[in-house]
């Protein structure tokens, strides 16, 4: 919960500060990476780190284009892809309907504290075992560490976000004699979306890297996998190109939940507030 | 009476679970899911001896070396950085692309350049909880009370003692904050770094039981597992409780008004 509230301060404080500045942010920024790249070129160029074990950036960022253009590559992004989403999806779906479920009913809440709090700090990289066990090399194993982190982020969202209801608010959608599932539409879930969205955008980056782990360690298809497969092939410059990719993958799944929770809290405040300073 | 009430509800549905599991299991003999009784049993005889020594307890230590390695490290560089506006738009871009980056990827990377011992589970462990404490730190450094700075800057507090007494009080609650998500990565990142490339520790065990599908005593590698995490989450949410007393204390003021 305070997640969210301090976001929000950042997000205002944000558009308030940067705006007029906005340019030589961006150009400092690009020196910023220009000087890591020049960095990574110098030190093995120099001698100081082994260039068999980090090679210089401008091999791996040709090495990156290459793959590029390769379709093996663009299969392996796919199968990362597909498992992130599916995963991400049958978590999210599960949470928000558990979390009206539990959410609403104070007896439900209080009974199932304890078993939430037990279950949630399991780490799910824990599961891998089992799920080698269950599914092998497949995907189904992926999904399994994927759905059972996820779940939980986007679950205390949830819960925080029904126990953020306007007991006001209820209590004149119950007098105006709204039915249960129109309380729940109208009242509880817009009180709830702001939650849910954290819990989405968060929920996604912890896909992606349990999607990547679970092809590091077990062997399912995709990314990871790949990473795993250039490394004990010597092609190291190779590995650290699909090393970029699964970054550059990360950072547009940051961007792209970002832009969708503007879009889908456009009449948010703390979205409106942000639009228009 | 009340307490008698909270405590069915503590237990309730734990306990309804477990006999559930009993129920489920004690019928039909299934391979993958051992019974409660056969778990518990299997649970002491793996765990309650020599493997608390020489599996266990590694593992832990190099948790905890890393978790607080990458928490100092991150406090210190997170308030340099966050410090300093020019240092701040300098490294954002190449921040975020390392927060964005799976932690796991690392695990390879650090293989290769620091070699297979504890130095390198160590680094890996850094090398992902390293960044929710960095960027929360920034943030918090940033989103500090313009006020506050101003009243700070007329009473003449400057270097050591304003870091002191009014920068890291008031970035606490948003360092918390990546603390927090920094515990879980780094249990996860000491299980992988095991798993990968190691002949000793909880990650290397487990999978090792996996292999000869000695499936009870896996079992139980995930409940110590999942011990640890119980009882990290439980030891930081006392450790929260100490350090942001005020701040809690200064909520339920406000809440109150």
């Amino acid at each position: 919960m305070t997640q969210i509230a301090e976001e929000q301060v950042v997000g205002g404080h944000k558009a308030a500060t940067t705006r007029p500045r906005q340019t030589p942010k961006a150009v400092l920024g690009l020196i910023g990476v220009l000087v890591f790249l020049g960095a990574w070129e110098l030190l093995p160029v120099l001698g100081i780190v082994n260039a068999k074990y980090l090679p210089p950036a401008s091999e791996v960022l040709a090495a990156l284009a290459l793959d590029l253009g390769l379709t093996a590559f663009w299969v392996a992004v796919g199968d990362t892809m597909t498992a992130w989403a599916i995963g991400l999806a049958i978590a999210v779906v599960l949470a928000l309907v558990l979390g009206l479920l539990i959410g609403m009913s104070p007896f439900l809440r209080r009974f199932t504290n304890s078993t939430i709090e037990f279950l949630r700090p399991i780490p799910s990289v824990a599961l891998i075992p089992l799920a080698v066990l269950l599914f092998g090399m497949k995907i189904e194993s992926s999904l399994l560490l994927i759905i059972y982190a996820c779940f939980w982020q986007v679950l205390i969202q949830v819960l925080y976000g029904v126990a953020d209801v306007d007991n006001v608010a209820m209590q004149t959608a119950r007098s105006y004699g709204f039915s249960h599932w129109q309380r729940v539409r109208d009242v509880v879930f817009p009180t709830m979306l702001p939650y849910l969205m954290t819990g989405i955008r968060l929920a996604a980056s912890v896909a992606l890297i349990l999607a990547i782990t679970a092809e590091l360690l077990i062997g399912s298809p995709g990314l990871g996998n790949e990473i795993t497969l250039a490394q004990s092939g010597g092609a190291i410059a190779g590995m650290y190109a699909l090393i970029l990719a699964t970054g550059f993958l990360g950072v547009l799944i940051n961007v792209v939940t970002r832009v969708v929770e503007k879009r889908v809290l456009s009449w948010h405040p703390s979205v409106r507030g942000e639009a228009t300073p | 009476m009340k307490t008698l009430k909270s405590i069915g509800y503590l237990l309730g549905l734990p306990l309804i679970l477990l006999a559930w599991w009993w129920i489920a299991t004690s019928g039909a003999a299934n391979f993958f899911v051992p019974t409660p009784a056969q778990l518990a049993e299997t649970f002491v005889e793996t765990w309650m001896g020599e493997r608390l020594v020489t599996d266990v307890l590694p593992s832990v230590i190099r948790l905890v070396v890393g978790v607080l390695a990458a928490i100092v490290l991150g406090i210190g560089l997170g308030l340099a950085v966050g410090l300093n506006r020019t240092m701040r738009a300098l490294t954002e871009p190449v921040f975020e692309f390392f927060r964005a980056l799976p932690p796991p990827v690392l695990v390879p990377v650090l293989m290769l350049l620091v070699g297979i011992n504890d130095g390198m589970k160590i680094a890996v462990i850094i090398s992902g909880c390293i960044w929710p404490v960095l960027l929360n730190t920034i943030e918090g450094v940033r989103s500090i009370d313009p006020v506050q700075n101003e009243t700070s800057r007329s009473y003449g507090i400057s270097g050591f003692n304003r870091i002191r007494y009014q920068v890291l009080p008031s970035a606490t609650p948003t360092i918390m904050a990546g603390v927090r998500q920094c515990l879980s990565i780094g249990l996860i990142l000491m299980v992988i770094s095991e798993m990968f490339a190691s002949s000793s520790g909880l990650g290397f065990t487990i999978v090792q039981f996996q292999r000869s599908f000695a499936v009870p005593e896996m079992w139980s590698g995930i409940v110590v597992l999942g011990l640890i995490g119980v009882a990290l989450s439980f030891i930081f949410q006392w450790c929260e409780r100490r350090v942001l007393r005020w701040y809690h204390g200064l909520k339920e003021v406000e809440n109150a008004v």
